[in-house]
């Protein structure tokens, strides 16, 4: 069968199984723009092409599969850049194809010509350039294996237009021998001998910690680790990239660790004697000051990416693997060593009962460890104050989303304080409900990921919870949801501040406000959502929250803007100075009179 | 780049395999660069396979450790395997070519010199001669010093080669 390139692209983006793609056409990309009008394949318009690529990321997370954005060349594909190295940062698959000049124009400064290859390569997992039509199908399956397997990630194919328009015999790879990756090839099971040496670990901890990152979520290993943690009844913690890979509810786990996590997660990190690190990759916001981190933790570290093992801190026992497979079977050496799986007794902290004479019953007791941990909690939980008179508390706002919210609503934040609020307060029970913008932390990001998000969950609740000063960023996107009927929900909490920013300056700047202010009515939030075809509405003051929350719910054929006028001067706690140590970390005022000497 | 006679301890070889496609050594030197990984030296040249050429880097193991290196290379899809040469497995070779500035009064001396360190004279100039060493980066830090008594014109080496030392059963 021949086909034109163009047609050969649609073909494999349609035989790789892609239901939705993001994108925008342009010169380069044109021809390929055609057959989309014959494809199967949904192609939402979105009015900047960053929000392709958010969008793409947003339908990436909750799905678990390939986001698919699709670009023209020059400015159409720098403007995908910002997504390409957010998704690179949170290791999120995806898929971007970007037109490209024809190949006797490259290298000529042609009109809209950019080395896009050149310059994604440090951003991507691998990128292409297709020279050949006959190579469309072979790179379009080749993408798709690298940016779903292995720790996943963005990967970009750069279509020269004359390569579309030409004409080839289609085909499809069947195997992977055909993709041509000869040095590809991801290791996903665990070392047997370090697993037995990790499972002696943890029979050993006296003040273990699991630290699960965001690759459990990556590995679908939700599952496992519930086993795992129930029957070794250790405390988990779950990272800003991690957020619903354990129940909130759970009465192991301690919440959020980092910059902003809650006092008892981040200390139980330091006094703990074991880490059982789970696709986590000590990031600085979690770990504070390196040197200081958690200084008598012996540490597992298991992550499918070799070059995590060791990168920020040199663990005692290193295993690459699948989450989810090494999971399992650290679960069945802990079997193995007379540790059953005992639910019940994990709700009175007591941890599994081991099997009688087992070397699992001669673990030691971590009764002392957990009461610690109980103590913490009872004396340092998240706290805010209530407002006085009207005052709306953001905090206050995104507890009350919370609760007049399904538990299964997928929640999707910018970068901020509205997003370490929106983590904190939240009560995430199940996995990929929460999308955010870890490593990157990329400002806009909520609102298209927020639409790219109900494009994969369509079923689903979808919340963003949003900066003033996110929310102008890529708002316009609000177009492309409302006409495409993409009814998302847009939160903002409006304090009028690039928020995060001002609290800096007011604590290590000497309350010297630098270019962060930005007026709560410019622009009129509400007029705005009207603009773009949105439903908008306000509130003011802690009375009408509820309504209005109720309100939103209750529209399900728009896309619906709230705009909440927050208290500007709140200030996310607790909170690790930069480069300091976890050891340092600063508790709400309200609680400081009670904070231990160290 | 700083000389590699330097502190040898600070040195490893890696042996790069990788696919002979376009754009590889801008990957390979990206990854060094945005990951502040030093490279003292870097030669490149094909296989005995076309489908393959191999990159041999002399890494500074001060900049970064040689384990977090490799695996960061290790990842570049187009890297298919990498050898780490410890300088004391391995044999290596490196090239000099120098031009230097000689009248006739010194031509003998300096041929003695090339003789000596069995190099060869590659050109032959009225007030100048181009030189040849090919061997050990050691011997060609002597050869190059020694030189330095004359007036170096231009000096050019290539980076070192390597390959794993071969081992004879006891």
């Amino acid at each position: 069968m021949k086909l034109t390139g163009a047609q050969a692209l649609i073909k494999s983006l349609e035989t790789q199984g892609v239901e939705v793609m993001f994108g925008l056409p342009g010169g380069a990309i044109l021809p390929v723009y055609d057959p989309i009008l014959d494809s199967s394949i949904r192609h939402v318009l979105v009015r900047h092409e960053q929000g392709a690529g958010h969008m793409a990321e947003g339908y990436a997370m909750v799905t678990g599969r390939a986001g698919v954005a699709m670009v023209t060349s020059g400015p159409g594909a720098t403007n995908v850049v910002t997504p390409l190295s957010n998704a690179y940062m949170d290791s999120t698959p995806l898929v971007v194809i970007t037109g490209q000049v024809a190949t006797s124009a490259i290298g000529s400064d042609a009109f809209q010509e950019c080395d896009i290859t050149g310059v994604t390569m440090g951003i991507t997992k691998h990128n292409w350039l297709v020279k050949r039509a006959e190579d469309i199908p072979r790179t379009v399956a080749a993408a798709f294996h690298v940016a779903t397997t292995g720790r996943p990630g963005p990967v970009l194919v750069d279509l020269p237009k004359d390569v579309s328009n030409a004409e080839m015999d289609w085909y499809w790879p069947t195997s992977e021998a055909d993709l041509d990756l000869p040095g590809y090839h991801p290791r996903t099971e665990g070392d047997p001998a370090a697993i037995a040496e990790a499972v002696e670990l943890m029979l050993a901890a006296e003040r273990p910690v699991l630290y699960v990152g965001g690759g459990v979520l990556k590995a679908r290993a939700a599952g496992a680790l519930l086993e795992l943690a129930e029957r070794t009844g250790f405390p988990v913690v779950t990272t800003l990239m991690a957020r619903g890979a354990f129940p909130d509810s759970h009465p192991l786990c301690l919440g959020m660790p980092g910059m902003h996590g809650n006092y008892t997660a981040v200390t139980a990190m330091q006094r703990a004697d074991l880490l059982v690190s789970l696709g986590a990759r000590f990031d600085d916001r979690v770990t504070g000051r390196v040197s200081a981190f958690a200084p008598s933790a012996k540490v597992i570290h298991v992550d499918i990416d070799p070059a995590e093992i060791g990168k920020v801190r040199v663990p005692e026992v290193g295993i690459v693997g699948d989450c989810q497979r090494v999971v399992e079977r650290l679960v069945a050496g802990l079997e193995a060593a007379g540790l059953a799986h005992d639910a019940a007794a994990v709700r009175t902290d007591t941890g599994a009962k081991a099997r009688p004479g087992s070397r699992a019953a001669d673990r030691p007791a971590r009764d002392a460890w957990w009461a610690q941990l109980r103590a913490w909690q009872q004396e340092f939980p998240l706290h805010y104050e209530d407002g006085a008179g009207d005052t709306l508390k953001p905090q206050m706002v995104v507890e009350a989303l919370r609760d007049l919210s399904s538990p299964d609503t997928v929640v999707v934040a910018g970068v901020g304080q509205h997003q370490m609020w929106a983590s904190q307060y939240w009560r995430f029970e199940h996995p990929y409900t929460w999308v955010n913008s870890g490593g990157a932390g990329t400002m806009g990001f909520a609102v298209p990921a927020a639409i790219g998000a109900k494009v994969g969950r369509p079923e689903k609740t979808v919340w963003a919870i949003d900066g003033d000063g996110c929310f102008q960023m890529t708002a316009q996107e609000l177009v492309t949801a409302a006409a495409e009927r993409i009814p998302v929900k847009v939160a903002i909490l409006n304090n009028a501040y690039l928020g995060m920013v001002r609290q800096w300056q007011e604590m290590f700047y000497a309350e010297r406000y630098s270019e962060v202010y930005l007026s709560p009515d410019l622009p009129d939030y509400v007029k705005w959502a009207e603009a773009m075809g949105c439903v908008g509405f306000r509130a003011d003051s802690p009375e009408e929250v509820g309504p209005a929350i109720e309100k939103a719910n209750a529209i399900d054929d728009r896309p619906v803007v709230v705009d909440f006028r927050t208290d500007a001067f709140e200030k996310v706690f607790p909170m690790v100075p930069a480069g300091g140590s976890n050891d340092d970390i600063v508790v709400h005022p309200a609680q400081s009179p009670n904070r231990p000497a160290r | 780049m700083t000389s590699p006679g330097d502190g040898e301890a600070r040195h490893h070889i890696l042996s790069v395999l990788v696919e002979n496609k376009a754009g590889v050594l801008a990957r390979v030197a990206g990854l060094f660069s945005r990951r502040g990984f030093n490279i003292f030296s870097l030669a490149v040249a094909p296989t005995d396979d076309e489908r393959f050429s191999r990159l041999t880097i002399v890494v500074d193991v001060e900049s970064a450790p040689l384990e977090q290196i490799v695996q960061q290379l290790d990842k570049l899809v187009n890297v298919v395997s990498i050898s780490q040469l410890a300088p004391e497995a391995a044999v290596e070779r490196e090239l000099v070519l120098a031009t230097v500035e000689v009248d006739a009064a010194h031509r003998g001396e300096i041929i003695e010199l090339i003789g000596v360190f069995r190099g060869e004279v590659v050109n032959v100039g009225p007030d100048r001669l181009t030189v040849m060493l090919a061997d050990d980066p050691d011997t060609v830090d002597d050869f190059e010093r020694l030189l330095g008594g004359y007036r170096i014109v231009e000096l050019q080496r290539t980076g070192r080669v390597a390959l794993p030392k071969l081992k004879y059963a006891d």
